[in-house]
């Protein structure tokens, strides 16, 4: 996918705002300041899951990538491709969803398109959403700002949603009541930068997990971080799927989870205003940015050794050995 | 307990202890188990042991040890009309002498990827107008589980499932590691779930015959220092004896009822590994009464031994005498995303596990 | 080799249990052990309980540790 991304569009659309790869393109438009812009695809299987549905997730995805840029999200369009014969009653179901998530982070729907597909050329329905939001003008994230001894927080239990897929997908004889973290972080972020407006970088974790996340982080930046893997909040069932299936909890998805790099003085009264949002109870000083010559993840493992986290490469199989 | 890092701080000690003792002796230990390599890996252990401790990676991965030519049969057979091809996840990506199935399934094979043999029977029952050819890879852990899988579809007369027999014993490839001139192993840490099944003493010629002392080894990061402490104890007494140092599920005897499961569905044949050509009696084939169930057999198919890739070392590494490094597409062209040998594919491939830390550079931490 | 993971079960049924596995319930084959009761311990590999954990010998490996590590910090 990464290959692909780089080989084929950003040698194809190369400008200077494409090529800072972020979360959101920053840009400036006329009188109108600096705006986050963003767009992204679902074609998430089960379409209703515990915790959530494709609706939710199409809002809370965009939502989550204009409010990791330091936006506060406005406007966003739905577009909507419908297998033919697909129930209308679902339909419903995932536009109340859209409209409730939407309501809950405060942007408007403003634009739309329906597209319906004769019955195989899509499985049940896919949804495109795009969204822009303002960025303060005080207020500047990037990879740039990131300094040796800033420190990494996390928003809480991380692999929550890849795992209620897995269960969704019903593929094995798995039960559990466990739910996808998917909500919209935007409230959260507000509160954070309100009380740390200089904090220095956010990035939502979405497929291939924290590891992918905190990997990208370093090569951007061109550091290197340290994490305290016991510190990673991790809930017990979320570690017996992974054990069963031998895959790692840090390369599993997440739709409410970001992390959080501020400088060390920040970070108490940052810790303090998450655990006090809904969406940051159990959120956690993970690690910090090191000097180490180096642009990689370094896990301080449970017994007190280290190891590289390296970027998850390929689809998470099951493995039996 | 287990995961206490201060047993593993006093583990690490008593290991220094005699490590100092054996000085300069180097002191070579083999697992052979690929999930003890992701936990030694994973815990970064490897780092806390002294220098003259050196902890092998042998053929524990037993979609690795699959020879190139079987794969390429599998494939062959997933493109056939009317197949479901049925595998674990580990399989998917491993080459064969060309490609993998899981670039047969982008082709449009019907390749599937399943976690119980026990799904088998719904797969068989729900494609009636189908073969099903289970892929059956593992070691004498995952043997028990097919055979008891089979004897359920023949007793409920299931008619429409193959399997192609992958399936591998580690004590005899044991034994020819012990004898290798090109190695010199001083211990092995012996796979805790194969010996569930098939007993501690299952290990015994690999001491007694061959003169290398051998120790079961749980999962945790403490378990598998406990191993090599007690590992370290034999090679300082010079003693050669089979120890379990997962008392908790390991007995000496295994699981006799699995064993005479796997007895009466599969016989012990001669076996290609990739990397050890033929060894003797390290494989299953299957006994009279289920013959019936071979899908190489039954599709009238002759299994070509099958080359790995040109350049490709994973044999060598597979026996521990090579390390990725001396691989001339180590890192080059072979890579996590595009595999060329079986050793970079799993997150617990030998390859895997020194190409992460060789694009990190992390000697020096 | 070979994932395997300890399980706790809850129900057996004939050649079938149901299991817990830290909050995680599935149903397993139970065929490949014997005498199977509810409360007791098993690893499971590939959806089949493969072994009874001896919870004696778990207990005894943990006190073993927990002496190495006291024995430690009484000494320093």
């Amino acid at each position: 996918m990464r290959n692909l991304i780089e080989e084929i569009f950003v040698s194809a659309f190369s400008n200077d705002i494409l090529c800072e790869l972020g979360d959101s393109a920053v840009i400036r438009s006329g009188s109108a300041g600096k705006l986050a812009f963003t767009t992204d695809s679902f074609v998430v299987k089960p379409l209703f899951f515990r915790g959530g549905d494709i609706g939710r997730l199409a809002v809370c995805g965009t939502v989550n990538d204009l409010a990791v840029a330091g936006a506060r999200p406005r406007f966003l369009s739905v577009s909507m491709i419908i297998e033919e014969g697909f129930p209308i009653s679902l339909l419903k179901k995932i536009t109340r969803s859209v409209t409730a998530a939407a309501r809950e982070a405060d942007v408007v729907i403003a634009t739309g398109d329906t597209k319906v597909v004769e019955r195989g050329a899509a499985e049940g329905i896919f949804i495109t959403t795009a969204g822009v939001g303002d960025i303060p003008e005080h207020v500047s994230v990037g990879p740039e700002r990131i300094d040796v001894g800033d420190a990494v927080l996390v928003n809480g239990f991380i692999g929550d949603h890849g795992v209620a897929l897995i269960l969704g997908r019903g593929e094995y004889d798995f039960k559990s009541d466990l739910e996808s973290d998917v909500a919209p972080l935007a409230g959260m972020i507000e509160s954070i930068l309100m009380v740390c407006p200089g904090l220095h970088f956010m990035r939502d974790l979405t497929r291939g997990g924290i590891a992918a996340a905190l990997n990208e982080v370093a090569s951007a930046s061109g550091k290197a971080i340290e994490v305290d893997e016991a510190a990673i909040p991790v809930r017990h069932e979320v570690s017996a799927v992974c054990h069963l299936l031998g895959i790692d909890p840090l390369n599993i998805g997440n739709e409410g989870k970001c992390i959080i790099i501020c400088p060390a003085r920040d970070c108490d009264t940052v810790l303090a205003v998450m655990q006090r949002h809904e969406y940051g109870r159990t959120a956690a000083v993970i690690g910090r940015v090191i000097e180490y010559g180096k642009a990689v993840v370094i896990g301080r493992t449970a017994i007190g050794s280290k190891r590289i986290i390296d970027m998850p490469s390929g689809r998470l199989l099951p493995r039996i050995c | 307990m287990l995961n206490d890092p201060r047993a593993a701080v006093r583990l690490v000690r008593e290991i220094e202890g005699i490590a100092l003792r054996l000085a300069p002796r180097r002191v070579t230990l083999m697992e052979v188990c690929g999930t003890h390599t992701a936990v030694i890996v994973k815990s970064g252990l490897r780092r806390l042991l002294p220098k003259n401790i050196q902890l092998v990676s042998g053929p524990g991965c037993p979609v690795c040890v699959t020879p190139p030519g079987l794969i390429d049969a599998a494939i062959t057979l997933a493109g056939r009309p009317r197949v479901i091809l049925v595998t674990f996840g580990d399989m998917l990506r491993v080459p064969g002498g060309g490609g993998s199935l899981e670039a047969a399934r982008a082709g449009g094979a019907d390749v599937r990827v399943i976690y119980s043999p026990t799904e088998l029977f719904a797969l068989a029952r729900e494609n009636r107008s189908s073969r099903i050819v289970f892929f059956s890879a593992g070691f004498e852990t995952t043997a028990p589980s097919v055979a008891w899988t089979l004897m359920q579809a023949e007793r409920s007369g299931i008619e429409n499932l193959f399997v192609i027999a992958a399936n591998k014993l580690l004590p005899p490839a044991l034994e020819v590691l012990a004898q290798a001139p090109d190695l010199r192993i001083d211990g092995f840490i012996c796979p805790g779930h194969v010996s569930a099944i098939i007993g501690a003493s299952a290990f015994e010629a690999v001491a007694r015959t061959h003169h290398v002392p051998a120790v079961v080894s749980g999962f945790e990061p403490v378990d598998i220092l406990l191993a090599v402490l007690m590992l370290l104890r034999q090679v300082q007494a010079a003693k050669a004896l089979v120890e379990i140092a997962y008392m908790r599920a390991v007995t000496f005897g295994g699981n006799r009822r699995a064993q005479v499961i796997i007895r009466t569905v599969f016989k012990r044949v001669d076996s290609e590994w990739r990397g050890f050509s033929l060894i003797p009696d390290s494989g299953l084939g299957f006994t009279k009464g289920y013959a019936r169930f071979d899908a190489v057999m039954e599709a009238g198919m002759a299994v070509e031994s099958g080359r790995p890739a040109p350049g490709c070392m994973c044999g060598e590494i597979l026996r521990g005498v090579k390390s990725p490094e001396e691989c001339g597409l180590f890192g080059t062209t072979c890579t996590p995303e595009t595999p060329i040998g079986p050793c970079i594919v799993s997150s617990e491939g030998t390859c895997a596990a020194h190409y992460n830390q060789k694009t990190a550079g992390i000697d020096d931490f | 080799m070979c994932l395997a993971v300890p399980a706790r079960v809850i129900e057996v049924e004939g050649d079938y249990a149901r299991v817990d596995i830290d909050g995680i319930r599935m149903r397993i084959c139970v065929a490949l052990v014997d005498d199977l009761a509810v409360g007791e311990y098993v690893l499971v590999h590939t959806g089949f309980a493969i072994h009874k954990l001896d919870l004696d010998k778990a207990i005894k490996t943990l006190e073993l540790l927990r002496r190495m590590v006291n024995d430690h910090e009484n000494a320093e």
